[in-house]
């Protein structure tokens, strides 16, 4: 097994368009990184990049100590998942799982002993005579990975590969994978594994660090927790989280040493030592807060914005209530239990942030200045 | 799959007695699936009856041949059959159709494997140049036949092929025939590329993941690569008319012809006999292979 480095990595296309800026990304051995962003953040190709399926126009990757830019994909150690699997269709399951140890001249009472391993583990024994297109697609997932796992690859790569499948076999999936993950580790061959999914709930729940990217940059990487609770951007901060993050533009003043925002004609105090946190002295700035950290409170309250009820969702164990704030929308989720059931739509009300959770960003850059430094 | 007809699923609820809209669309469906089929059967007949004439009259005597329009022989001989099989020459039939086999075995593989390799380089490679090759295939795709063969023709008198069969096959051989090399290119666009990126990523080069991945999903392309060049071949009758001039040499096409030739009065009889064996071969390969044949012709049933 092997760490993973990329050094400035570039794409450029032959049309001239720049898929990849230099991204820098190490990722440590037997870790799980997940790569996630919108479509078009250039997500996959990096992950192509990595696998020796797309060429590297600039920069450098290493697996282990081996820069392995000019390497065939075969040579880098490597297996890959894809995301519609990629099974041989003229070929038997059986086949389709050794198709890679038989090319690369292994004995054949290695490959059939792997092949029973592997097929143990994944649970398709039963499945090792069929054709891929006899398969449904949870089993033909579980071929695909069977294919990657064989081959006791150095990196594990994975292209979105439950995006095609439906959201309770989704579910199945990721445990599984994570629980393989888990397992190899626990065997004392712990995977490294770079994983490309556009589901920020695939992200949270697999990776043991997140790689967040948007148009060919990383915007950030951390651990869940961290992107969570401090995203480094505005990016980063509404594309994680559900629902979104709130966002609202507020001028911003100091009383005394107590930051003092305000959106239109509301002006919230912010105690909580935001104060200490916060880098920047711009006038303008964006404030953001989850629609977790808002409470609910009697319109008129001090320190919270004030704004009509547009829209009620009952979701079972909570509600999201959306209000007019100024000019946007705020989400606020209110647990069932904690939810005042004679709320109604034109109804005014108080949505209080909850002080420590308040992120502030930059207007310009998008820069989260409120994480202290 | 949808259904010949167009009747109302008549198993509605199994006991309700029909309403007389369906009833009234049942028999309107029944009415016009009758003329619909009648016009088929009667056009197909049309189509199919000089065939079917030439069937009969192969069993005819050569007396009989011009005396009755039925197709039907009054007293069937297989005497055509005979006659015709030795032929006026010194050889029979049976030289013709070996000869016909040793153009077409070299032809059809060698169109195979070059359309395939070809084809695979148009499809999945970058190189420079490749814009303007392409263009050059098309270019002889569109070119008409004839404008080509006194060149060639010099060009093989040439070389020295001139009454061989090389002439005859080796072109094809070597991706000469565009036309099959772009309806592989087609076809291979239409296949997803992720088999091939999983072979490379199993360590497949390029040559074995031609030969294990691209080559059996082209399968039904390259079998219907086959049959055309297959047909199209036994039936060529230009090409070895002008480059075989030896009788030994004579492929099945040129030999028919040559039974008119020798003859004053024409044994219609045996010219016929022999022209429905000349038409097995080729009935017997399409019947044989018609599932994969038309697998491949409807390039878009590709299953990924």
């Amino acid at each position: 097994m092997a760490d993973l480095q990329l050094r400035s990595v570039e794409k450029t296309y032959g049309n001239g368009f720049k898929a990849v800026h230099g991204i820098n990304l190490d990722i440590e051995e037997g870790e799980f990184m997940v790569l996630v962003g919108p479509s078009g953040c250039a997500k996959s190709t990096t992950l192509r990049m990595i696998a020796g399926l797309e060429t590297i126009t600039g920069g450098e990757i290493r697996i282990g100590d081996q820069v392995v830019n000019e390497l065939a994909p075969g040579k880098r150690g490597i297996a890959m998942v894809f995301q519609n699997y990629a099974l041989y269709p003229h070929m038997k399951v059986r086949k389709n799982l050794s198709f890679g140890l038989t090319l690369a001249g292994k004995p054949k009472s290695e490959i059939e002993e792997k092949t029973a391993e592997v097929s143990e583990i994944l649970e398709i024994e039963e499945l090792l005579d069929r054709l891929p297109k006899q398969l449904s697609g949870g089993q033909a997932q579980r071929v695909a990975l069977g294919r990657a796992l064989i081959k006791h690859p150095e990196v594990f790569l994975f292209d979105e590969p439950l995006s095609n499948l439906d959201a309770k076999l989704r579910a199945s999936m990721r445990v599984r994978i994570t629980d393989l993950h888990k397992r190899l580790r626990s065997e004392g061959r712990p995977a490294t594994v770079v994983y490309v999914t556009h589901d920020q709930v695939e992200a949270m729940t697999m990776g043991d660090r997140i790689c967040v990217m948007k148009d060919g940059h990383i915007m950030q990487v951390a651990d869940p927790a961290t992107l969570y609770d401090k995203p480094a951007n505005d990016f980063v901060a509404g594309f994680i989280g559900m629902p979104e993050m709130n966002f609202v533009e507020c001028s911003f003043a100091r009383d005394g040493n107590v930051p003092v925002l305000s959106a239109g004609d509301q002006q919230i105090k912010v105690l909580d030592g935001l104060a200490d946190r916060l880098t920047t002295s711009e006038s303008t700035v964006k404030l953001g807060i989850r629609p977790q950290h808002l409470d609910i409170v009697p319109a008129g309250t001090e320190n919270a914005f004030t704004g009509e009820i547009t829209n009620l969702e009952f979701m079972g164990h909570e509600v999201n209530v959306y209000a007019r704030i100024g000019g946007g929308t705020f989400v606020c989720v209110v647990p069932s239990e904690d939810y005042d059931s004679s709320l109604k739509r034109g109804d005014l009300v108080g949505l209080k942030p909850e002080g420590q959770h308040i992120h502030i960003f930059d207007v310009q850059s998008g820069q989260n200045v409120s994480l202290g430094s | 799959m949808s259904s010949i007809t167009d009747l109302p699923n008549p198993n509605r609820d199994g006991r309700e007695p029909p309403t007389a809209l369906e009833l009234k669309l049942r028999r309107k469906a029944r009415i016009s699936s009758t003329i619909r089929y009648t016009l088929l059967t009667v056009i197909g007949l049309i189509m199919v009856y000089p065939l079917i004439w030439l069937v009969g009259a192969s069993f005819k005597t050569n007396a009989e041949m011009f005396s009755s329009p039925s197709f039907w022989p009054k007293d069937a001989t297989i005497q055509g059959y005979i006659d015709g099989w030795k032929t006026s020459t010194p050889y029979t039939f049976g030289t013709f159709f070996l000869n016909s086999l040793w153009i077409i075995i070299p032809k059809v593989i060698g169109t195979a494997v070059s359309c395939t390799v070809v084809a695979y380089g148009f499809a999945r490679f970058e190189f420079p140049g490749k814009k303007f090759l392409f263009v050059t295939v098309i270019a002889t795709l569109l070119l008409p036949n004839v404008v080509t063969r006194i060149p060639q023709y010099l060009l093989f008198r040439d070389i020295g092929w001139l009454d061989s069969f090389l002439p005859l096959w080796v072109p094809s051989a070597l991706a000469g025939d565009a036309f099959f090399v772009f309806m592989v290119i087609q076809f291979l666009r239409a296949i997803p590329r992720d088999m091939e990126e999983a072979a490379r990523v199993d360590g497949a080069n390029t040559f074995q993941t031609l030969v294990y991945i691209v080559v059996p999903l082209l399968m039904p392309a390259l079998i219907s690569v086959c049959l055309f060049q297959f047909m199209w071949t036994m039936n060529d009758f230009l090409g070895p008319l002008i480059y075989i001039s030896s009788v030994e040499k004579y492929p099945v096409s040129l030999a028919l012809k040559l039974s008119i030739d020798a003859t004053e009065a024409f044994a219609w009889n045996q010219i016929l006999a022999m022209s429905v064996l000349a038409l097995a071969p080729s009935l017997i390969v399409f019947f044989a292979a018609q599932k994969y044949f038309i697998d491949g012709i409807s390039a878009g049933g590709v299953k990924g």
